[in-house]
């Protein structure tokens, strides 16, 4: 924020739309370094979550102590245990067994078929019917009706007989893996609500939570359109990915980036990673591969355009990401309108409850 | 995180449920609720990551995020009640206003506090003031106020006390400035009142961003409820008009509000269709309209007054509890985020192709 009170006034540049230069916005003086960030091209990514092993043992973020019911930590859902971003997750690789009846599956896929959405939640493992054992046909992802455990044999046809068979005939599959970071948004709604100023924009242009001054209000939770910070219970405080801030300033890419084995995860100046983007894109669709698309790469976005942006072979909600992510204080000089209007409104409430005095 | 309960399970979708191997066009928004229960919106197709949320809920605490919602309302409008008794004769009023007030505010306060997690660190709140950061606005809202009424407050208790004593000089002075910081938390009330609105609507909740421009006339109803009430309940038959006048105005308003929002929520606002947000809010309507009747009809008796003062309180407190209830349901409901989305994108892609300026929030 440049200016406080350009806040109030709707028209600061600050709360939301393209804004070229986020660090001096945020007061940083002209001669600070080049916006940085995260170019994740899913088009090459094998889902190793090596950038999420390298981002915990780098930035010794503890165990993110999901579910502690199950031992194991399994999802049931898919190959991804982790689950989504958070306190204790800073990278995390999200994987989508795409299936669908053999013939359905277009060049687009997960795109419009003869007018008609031919997206749906894919069903994990195997969606194959049993080999006429009597038991119903279940995948991976369905909770066993009694609460149990899975029993992951039984899922298997023939009841596992054969190890696991699928079909090609009958269905088309296919895998859709991502690693998922925080956007470090142009206009990045947990910083704007952060009442300590424990968050803040660095002068890479990245958004970091100091530790030493959050309180754990947990304003910044609800506030992120995309579901990224969180409270870790351990500690109380506030955390998600700091771009490695620390090793930003020794020279070093951080650590997802230089873990990742397919270059999946591009470090580098923000200007320079667009363009490579869209060249990639531009790529792709030449060969065809006409379902990628870029996601967080638009300045005109809801958000400003992200830090971390993406390329995506599918819509982004089948990733877990918001279609169109909106930074929430881009409505909130509006807000404080109302606000103060209904309590002048309140205000002469009052007042008038004691109108024509004693009767 | 501390606090959550019922509404922060995953959706039930999140466990597929069986017979699904036919259904392979879409995943189609089931009801959630109990069995047989209507669904209460068109089903609409959306796509998500196997039904997993995808932004986080708060993790503010229950009960002490909606009860110092309930107590800050409640002292910003006995603030002025108090203020406005003392100078109209109304000694009783006055004395409840003043109290509730302090009372209220040294309460919430406290809420709050116990609400962060790092507790030790209360005192960060006051590092910055940042406009963009309703907890920040608010923090310096609430403790000017809870200064202004708690020194009203001592003041109410010590004046008689050194009058008592002889110390007549001493207590003149002491109502004097009694007086004043009972006039400066009064004015400052109705912020403390409506402020939390933005708090709640500020945020990546659905159902709370997009209730936006009612959130503040609610919760401002609710703390004229509130703050009406307590003076229904404490100031005798002879002071307790303007409570009274200012608490049924005050239920009327925010049952109205309170219906117009989730009217006008549309899909966002089948979270305050079931669930437990349905039955708090279903409480809250009864009680305010119950308070509301008693109050006009038995004001007169203390007992009558009294009773639906209380009522009209507790109604006050459960659209609280109702509000931020519905704000975790729809936090964890990815069917908020995407479809409300999708929607905007299809209106900004069709109008763009008509070469029309985009609209970006209108859905819902």
């Amino acid at each position: 924020m440049t200016n406080l009170f350009d806040a109030f006034s709707g028209t600061a540049p600050s709360l939301s739309g393209p804004l070229p230069d986020p660090s001096t916005d945020a007061g940083w003086s002209g001669d600070h370094p080049k916006r940085v960030g995260f170019f994740t091209d899913t088009s090459v990514c094998i889902g190793c979550k090596a950038c999420e092993v390298a981002c915990k043992e780098w930035n010794l973020v503890p165990d993110d102590g999901t579910d502690a019911s199950d031992l194991y930590r399994l999802t049931g859902m898919s190959y991804d245990n982790t689950g989504d971003l958070g306190a204790s997750s800073w990278r995390h690789v999200a994987f989508i067994e795409d299936v669908r009846p053999h013939g359905t599956a277009t060049p687009a896929h997960g795109g419009q078929v003869g007018g008609q959405q031919t997206g749906f939640l894919p069903d994990g493992l195997p969606a194959v019917h049993g080999g006429g054992n009597g038991h119903t046909p279940r995948d991976a992802a369905t909770a066993p009706p009694d609460g149990g455990t899975v029993d992951l044999l039984a899922l298997l046809p023939d009841g596992g007989a054969h190890g696991q068979q699928t079909p090609d005939d009958e269905r088309d599959v296919r895998w859709l893996m991502s690693s998922d970071v925080c956007k470090h948004c142009t206009h990045a709604g947990c910083l704007d609500v952060c009442p300590t100023g424990a968050l803040f924009r660095t002068e890479y242009g990245t958004v970091v939570v100091q530790d030493d001054i959050c309180n754990g209000c947990g304003y910044c939770v609800p506030s992120c359109p995309y579901g990224v910070i969180d409270v870790r219970e351990s500690d109380g405080g506030a955390h998600k990915c700091t771009l490695c801030y620390d090793r930003l300033g020794e020279g070093l890419e951080p650590a997802c980036a230089k873990a990742c084995p397919t270059n999946s995860i591009q470090f580098g100046d923000l200007d320079e990673l667009q363009a490579a983007a869209d060249a990639r894109l531009a790529e792709l669709h030449g060969r065809g591969v006409q379902e990628a698309r870029l996601y967080g790469r638009d300045p005109d976005d809801g958000v400003g355009g992200d830090g971390a942006f993406f390329l995506l072979l599918d819509e982004p909600e089948v990733y877990g990401l918001p279609p169109d992510p909106i930074v929430t204080t881009r409505d909130l000089p509006e807000m404080w309108r109302n606000a103060a209007l209904t309590a002048v409104g309140l205000g002469a409430a009052v007042v008038a409850a004691f109108w024509g005095g004693r009767k | 995180m501390t606090g959550h309960d019922a509404n922060t399970e995953l959706p039930e979708r999140f466990g597929h449920a069986e017979g699904r191997a036919n259904d392979r066009g879409s995943e189609k928004r089931r009801g959630r609720g109990r069995k047989g229960e209507q669904l209460q919106v068109p089903e609409a197709e959306f796509r998500s990551y196997y039904g997993r949320p995808i932004i986080k809920a708060p993790v503010w605490k229950n009960p002490d995020v909606p009860l110092y919602l309930f107590l800050g309302g409640l002292a910003a409008t006995s603030a002025g009640l108090g203020a406005l008794g003392g100078a109209t004769d109304r000694p009783t009023l006055r004395r409840t206003g003043r109290f509730a007030a302090a009372g209220g505010a040294i309460g919430g306060t406290v809420f709050l506090i116990h609400d962060l997690h790092r507790p030790a660190r209360f005192l960060h709140m006051l590092r910055v003031f940042k406009p963009t950061s309703p907890l920040s606005v608010g923090t310096w809202i609430l403790s000017p106020f809870a200064t202004f009424a708690a020194a009203t407050a001592a003041a109410e208790v010590a004046e008689p006390v050194l009058r008592r004593r002889g110390a007549t000089g001493l207590a003149r002075l002491l109502r004097r400035a009694g007086n004043a910081s009972g006039a400066a938390s009064a004015v400052i009330g109705p912020a403390l009142g409506t402020y939390t609105a933005v708090l709640f609507s500020n945020t990546a909740v659905p159902t709370w961003h997009e209730a936006h421009r009612h959130l503040p006339i609610v919760f401002a109803g609710s703390a004229a409820a509130a703050g009406g009430g307590m003076g229904l309940v404490g100031a005798s038959v002879r002071d307790n008009v303007p409570a009274a006048r200012l608490a049924v105005a005050g239920a009327a308003v925010e049952l109205a509000a309170g219906e117009v929002m989730e009217r006008q929520l549309g899909l966002l606002g089948d979270v305050y269709q079931k669930g437990r947000a349905h039955t708090l809010m279903r409480a809250s309507k009864a009680c305010l309209a119950a308070g509301a009747v008693g109050t006009v009809l038995g004001r007169k008796k203390r007992w009558s007054a009294a009773l639906s003062g209380l009522a009209l309180m507790a109604g006050s407190a459960l659209t609280r509890f109702g509000v931020f209830d519905a704000g975790i349901a729809s936090a964890n409901d990815p069917a908020h985020i995407v479809v409300p989305q999708r929607e905007r994108l299809e209106q900004r892609r069709s109008t763009m192709d008509q070469d029309v300026a985009p609209p970006d929030r209108t859905f819902a």
